[in-house]
């Protein structure tokens, strides 16, 4: 009864400020129209009434709890920070692991490894589409020696380690087991993750090599051999970051990545595994884009979505298996080249929307990084970006300390509802690898990218120093040079390896590969066996190729 | 007597993913009348030459963010050249550092688009060219 005239009287009360408020309105009109990109139209202001029915259990709970939407664990950032993890890798192993020391003597606390564009595609250095490619966007991969050499003097079971490898990801996490064994590591005692999402490299992202079933079928057969072999890792992060990237909105981000998780439950499932045994292992990585508050709700709403999927659609029973817990990175895509030093601003606002959004591991996009690849000094200003919130400004006290912001709960409820709209349309249309074959996800996000653009060159959405702010001539800024000299380099260590490992071995565990892939094993023991042969990326994926063939992109617009 | 419309290959040169750019540039020379061949990912030079010479285009239009232009964009030109078609405006969007810009201008590539060009931009750039050859 009380809540009743509590109602009536906040009604009535705003009815009254309403009434200033329009008059004021005659005055001083507001400048535009507010809204969000995924087409929610923002209210002036946010109030108890929005809330109605809002139940604080089921909604929210408290973190640690079912459906972790205020975090997944009790303390959060007062127990342990986010694992500060700045992607990096160009050049040879020798460069990168130089790096990675580098940035684990400034107090970075994970690695993240970026490969080349023929090592993600599956071609050696001296393959003839490799030209141009090698040692550029990551380091070049092309045999466990690069992988001895990129990981020396780094001890395995002190760090984690991320790899963004999807197509050949099995190879290159055999690479990184032998490395650990050659460590004298026991295989249980290495930590990290491998991206291994192949489906949103179809829609989004664009390294395939094979075929979306064969694909699965990799991907299920490292669920599998992980779970087994190495139970602290991340056997797969399902990535929106990408989908961002390429253009979505705040909701298709989610949903799309959510909708990809589908089919790989689904898929394990299917092949006899047990859903409690490896959803604990199932990791995500979301984008932090530039609406600060849409961004924060779109962390929440993703854990509460993904926590009802597990239980409720899954039948989960492990508390493990229905916690999201993600990685996130800063949008490369609103980096500017023009005044480059402002994107630091952007980069500690986006960084700052995933801490509160309750990211497990961060990384902060370096400010010059749509001129080239970031140089060291910049890489550090990132890194210290993430330091500085950690540690100066109080937001890591208490938890979720935006929970119950009336605007933060209408945007996370507005959010999940609009992303589990797609799920369900996504579901209708078979799923989504049959979304991606019938081209339904690309199209939503090039139309999505397509809007985006348009609206800046409209000025609708407003770029510092793009379309407002804009200043002539050019800051001056130290941009990272490429050594013209480590493709070759690269190539003759390829040459030496091979002339120098046993033959023979290489050939009959190669013939092995093949044999199996086209059978129903499981191909990871046999990966295992052709890398420690030192047998090569591009042969290894070559023989699979043989067997399953090449994913042919159709292209709609 | 209606102006047949100009005729514009675009594609994603080299193993580079990233497409977002070149779509929505496709999208919007096809709403500015144009007509657009869009390849689609990891052309090599010689499969882009090769298509832009069947498919009869007045400009080629590449995207490439990995950095490999400097590997990828000379044989093409000179491949341009050696077909005598070098009267085709190639064009050029992506991260590109400004000395390799100058380079790449002085040997036949028309106009480079960085992070940041519109769309209108680029529009506009090819009708003044094609208004040039007429």
């Amino acid at each position: 009864m009380s809540e009743q005239n509590n109602k009536e009287k906040l009604n009535r009360v705003k009815k009254q400020w309403e009434e200033k408020v329009n008059k004021a309105l005659d005055k001083y009109p507001e400048s535009k129209e507010f809204k969000l990109d995924s087409g929610l139209k923002v209210e002036k202001v946010y109030d108890p009434l929005a809330l109605e029915g809002f139940d604080y259990l089921s909604q929210l709970n408290w973190p640690g709890e079912y459906p972790f939407t205020r975090g997944i664990q009790p303390t959060m950032y007062r127990g342990r920070l986010w694992t500060m993890r700045q992607y990096a890798g160009f050049g040879s192993a020798e460069e990168t692991n130089e790096r990675f020391r580098y940035l684990l003597d400034q107090g970075q606390t994970g690695l993240s490894v970026a490969f080349d564009l023929p090592t993600q595609i599956g071609y050696d250095s001296d393959h003839p589409l490799a030209r141009g490619e090698v040692g550029k966007v990551g380091v070049a991969v092309d045999t466990l020696a690069d992988m001895e050499i990129l990981m020396d003097k780094i001890p395995l079971d002190q760090v984690s380690t991320s790899m963004t490898i999807n197509a050949p990801a099995a190879v290159l996490l055999a690479m990184y087991m032998a490395v650990a064994e050659k460590q004298g590591l026991p295989l249980d005692q290495i930590k990290g993750t491998i991206q291994n999402d192949i489906l949103k490299e179809y829609v989004a992202r664009g390294t395939y090599i094979f075929p979306p079933k064969e694909s699965m079928r990799l991907v299920i057969d490292i669920f599998a051999f992980a779970g087994e072999k190495i139970p602290n890792w991340n056997m797969i992060s399902i990535s929106g970051y990408h989908i961002r990237e390429a253009g979505s909105t705040a909701v298709q981000e989610i949903a799309f990545t959510l909708a990809n998780a589908i089919a790989y439950v689904e898929a394990a499932m299917k092949a006899g595994l047990e859903v409690d045994q490896f959803a604990p292992r199932l990791s995500f990585f979301f984008n932090a884009h530039s609406n600060f508050f849409e961004e924060v709700a779109k962390f929440r709403a993703a854990r509460r979505i993904w926590a009802r999927l597990m239980k409720e659609r899954f039948g989960a029973d492990n508390p493990r298996s229905m916690m999201l817990r993600f990685h996130t990175q800063t949008a490369g895509c609103t980096l500017t080249a023009q005044q480059p030093d402002v994107n630091l601003m952007r980069v500690a606002f986006q960084a700052l929307s995933a801490v509160l959004g309750g990211t497990q591991s961060l990384h902060t996009n370096s400010r010059d990084e749509a001129l080239a690849l970031p140089s060291e000094q910049s890489v550090l200003l990132a890194l210290r970006t993430q330091q500085v919130i950690a540690h100066e400004i109080g937001v890591t006290d208490t938890v979720d300390p935006l929970g119950g912001s009336y605007y933060i709960e209408e945007l996370t409820d507005h959010i999940e509802e609009e992303a589990n709209r797609y799920i369900e349309r996504i579901d209708e249309i078979g799923g989504a690898v049959e979304a991606i074959d019938k081209g339904f996800i690309q199209q939503e996000i090039q139309a999505s990218a397509y809007r985006y653009q348009k609206e800046i060159e409209e000025q609708e959405r407003v770029v510092v120093g793009v379309n407002r702010y804009t200043e002539s001539g050019e800051q001056p800024i130290d941009l990272l040079k490429m050594d013209p000299a480590t493709s070759r380099r690269q190539i003759e260590r390829l040459k030496e390896v091979r002339l120098s490992r046993n033959q023979g071995e290489v050939a009959s565990a190669l013939q092995d590969l093949r044999k199996a892939a086209q059978g129903e094993e499981n191909l990871m023991p046999y990966i295992m066996t052709a890398v420690k042969a030192y047998a090569t990326l591009g042969e290894i994926c070559g023989a699979l190729r043989d067997v399953f063939g090449e994913y042919q992109q159709h292209v709609i617009l | 007597m209606t102006e047949k419309p100009v005729r514009v290959l675009v594609g994603k040169v080299g193993l580079d993913g990233h497409d977002r750019g070149a779509k929505v540039v496709a999208q919007a020379l096809r709403d500015a009348g144009m007509e657009v061949i869009y390849t689609g990912l990891r052309q090599t030079p010689e499969q882009i030459v090769e298509t832009a010479l069947q498919e009869d285009v007045q400009v080629i239009g590449l995207s490439i963010l990995s950095g490999a232009h400097m590997q990828l964009l000379p044989p093409l030109l000179e491949m341009l050249r050696e077909r005598e078609s070098h009267d085709i405006i190639v064009i050029v969007g992506g991260i590109i550092p400004k000395e390799d810009i100058v380079y790449l201008k002085e040997n036949g590539v028309a106009e480079v688009f960085s992070p940041g060009s519109s769309t209108e931009q680029i529009v506009a750039f090819i009708k003044q060219k094609m208004g040039e050859n007429q």
